[in-house]
């Protein structure tokens, strides 16, 4: 019998070298298709942040002019998710557009329920880059289900020119052009390559959290080598992101044995299968995160996956199960360690498994915050004023 | 030991009198589409791909036998599968992470699709209850909704469900970013970007597929963007 040393698999760093990927560089493609006139490819603008990806390869995130593409997840339920995001924008005084001309990826209804087909979607996919591209600012996409299933359209555009040319047939009718991004960019890959800019201005310090990480399964399983890595962050033989970040913040981030494990979401189970999303999301996630690591906090960065680890603890709760572990996303908890307000910007009281205890542990005295967030929102009901602005909730 | 009433019957019989032809014109249709090539290349057996399933943990459901029926194409157990099984599947894509470089998550869309498509009776039990999000998506361009949560659509997600309905005209208005201050909508979308969409709909022949799966709904959302389409101007468009 061989005896082989035993590595710790954390201890092991991995250096990937580009030109030994087994995978295509479907950016060359997508440009090659530029040449041929099957595209216009607007460049990821000047000056842009550089990060690697699974292979190796460097992408291009911009710092600014960013189109943002928004979650109807995150927009209708954690508000307080894609409003940190425009929030930190703000904060490093960003050019940013918020769009009224766009519509969700529609991918988790179809993954949900197959009731659409290739054509559609990828003509979707495209009259939102038509529309991006139009406003001159370059896409940003807020959720990994869109951005993974983004990719996925650009890969299907690519190597199915009889897609192409159905697809080319639906913009033409809509009068509008086929565009296909340079990059294709999730905000959190926007918060992690910000994260020295971040932690520069951080005021609430957070060196005594400890954190675990939830990947969304979008994020780095679908078009995989297209994943932010970093030979810094588990020896790059997992995805860096949002352990980068936190990293970057100060915060402890507890490994655990059921990372690869998806949060339960499951598209149709946690609209009318309910029993499973709960079931998984506790026993599988937040049961074992609790176990092994004991966090303060779990922080993730995808609409359904906030949603289906902070939500199914309720019912965790009522059957006595180990819960009551607080769900974040990266952008919160960035915009929290910069001073942003945890109702007003971070919207808190849209989350259900009880924050109060974090907030006290980093000094925060959520009561009174609470309180502020209520005058305003008295004035709103007495009609007093229409809005919460961002100067109301920026004003310290 | 009493038999587990969620088990998976691969025996075949239950389907034993639907004719075989059927089920391999099903199966051809599968086959047909434009991703099967990239979606399955053989399989090993090795499992792997049960390993990282969060289904195949709480059902009696496994995409090696998903991916192993497709590669010796066995008509019947696709069938059978097609009916019972596909269902289960949350479309996590880990799978993905197959040695043979097949995604047995994306064999299972082109499945439930032609499903769909075809107005299986287990596509339609399969989606029952799903018709109003089916709505939201199509009507609006935007999944899911602010005013969408009420207390009995989500009673196991506890009170504050039903705090936040109490307050929600007031909670999306305390909201800074001015296109979140809507509550049928998850942001403010222009009337032209719905158009739009309703054109990409009527194009692609997804409305088919709904009318496969739930009459009324067809019928109800028929109406609604042909009257919107009407008023964009766009009179001649129908989608029957
Ligand atoms: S589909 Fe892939 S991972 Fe699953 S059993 Fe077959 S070869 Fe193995
Ligand atoms: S996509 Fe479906 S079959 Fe594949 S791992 Fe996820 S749940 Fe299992």
């Amino acid at each position: 019998m061989i005896h082989l040393p035993i590595v710790k698999a954390v201890d092991r760093k991995f250096e990937a070298n580009p030109d030994e990927a087994p995978t295509e560089d479907i950016r060359d493609a997508v440009l090659q298709l530029e040449k041929e006139g099957e595209w216009i490819v607007p460049r990821v603008p000047e000056p842009y942040m550089e990060e690697k990806t699974k292979f190796g390869r460097i992408k291009k995130i911009p710092v600014e002019k960013t189109w943002h593409h928004k979650s109807c997840g995150q927009c209708g339920h954690i508000p307080g998710y894609s409003t940190s995001i425009f929030w930190l924008n703000r904060a490093f005084g960003l050019d940013y557009h918020d769009p009224m001309d766009q519509t969700s990826c529609t991918a988790w209804n179809y993954y949900a329920s197959a009731t659409s087909n290739p054509e559609a979607q990828a003509a979707v996919a495209l009259r939102n880059f038509a529309s991006a591209y139009k406003s001159g600012y370059f896409p940003v996409i807020h959720c990994g289900t869109s951005f993974g299933h983004y990719k996925e359209v650009r890969h299907a555009l690519v190597h199915q020119p009889e897609l192409r040319r159905k697809v080319k047939k639906i913009m033409e009718k809509l009068g509008m052009p086929m565009v296909m991004p340079e990059e294709i960019i999730h905000y959190s890959e926007w918060v992690l390559a910000m994260r020295k800019r971040i932690a520069e201005r951080q005021v609430i310090d957070m060196s005594m959290i400890t954190a675990t990480v939830h990947p969304a399964c979008h994020y780095h399983k679908l078009i995989e080598e297209d994943a932010i890595y970093d030979s810094e962050i588990y020896g790059a033989q997992r995805s860096a992101i949002i352990t980068s970040t936190l990293k970057a913040l100060g915060i402890t981030v507890g490994d655990y044995s059921t990372w690869f494990d998806c949060c339960g979401f499951g598209f149709r189970h946690i609209l009318v299968s309910r029993d499973f999303s709960r079931s998984f999301s506790v026993q599988r996630k937040i049961e074992v995160m609790i176990e092994e690591v004991n966090p303060d906090i779990t922080i993730t960065h995808d609409t359904g996956c906030v949603t289906t680890l902070d939500q199914s603890q309720f019912a965790g709760k009522a059957h006595g199960k180990k819960v009551g572990l607080p769900v974040l996303s990266d952008s919160q908890i960035a915009a929290l360690a910069m001073g942003a307000h945890p109702y007003k910007v971070l919207q808190l009281h849209w989350h259900n498994t009880d924050n109060t205890r974090f907030l006290e542990k980093i000094g925060i005295d959520h009561e009174k915050m609470w309180a502020e967030f209520q005058v305003e929102a008295d004035k709103i009901k007495r009609g007093e004023m229409p809005y919460l602005t961002w100067e109301d909730a920026e004003k310290k | 030991m009493a038999l587990n009433p969620m088990a998976l019957d691969l025996s075949g019989k239950k389907y034993a009198n639907v004719a075989y032809e059927e089920k391999e014109r099903l199966f051809d249709e599968v086959k047909a589409d434009d991703r099967w090539h990239h979606v399955l290349y053989g399989c090993y057996e090795c499992g792997i791909c049960v390993a990282a399933c969060p289904s195949a943990r709480f059902y009696d459901f496994s995409p090696r036998v998903i991916a192993q029926a497709a590669a010796r194409e066995d008509v019947d157990l696709m069938y059978t599968l097609m009916n019972d099984s596909v269902w289960d599947c949350s479309q996590c894509f880990s799978c993905d992470r197959c040695p043979r470089q097949n995604s047995p998550g994306q064999i299972i869309t082109i499945m439930r699709e032609v499903a769909v498509k075809n107005g299986l009776k287990t596509a339609k039990e399969a989606l029952e209850g799903y018709g109003r999000i089916i709505y939201k998506i199509m009507s609006t361009g935007s999944q899911v909704s602010p005013d969408m949560l009420q207390p009995n659509a989500f009673p196991d997600w506890g009170g504050h469900v039903k705090e936040i309905s109490d307050n929600l005209d007031v909670w999306r208005k305390a909201l800074p970013p001015e296109t979140l201050h809507t509550t049928e909508t998850g942001w403010k979308i222009t009337d032209k970007t719905i158009v739009e969409l309703y054109l990409i709909w009527h194009m692609t022949g997804v409305m088919k597929l709904i009318e496969g799966v739930d009459e009324g709904l067809f019928m109800i959302l028929v109406d609604v963007m042909e009257e919107r389409l009407e008023e964009a101007g766009y009179d001649d468009i129908s989608f029957d």
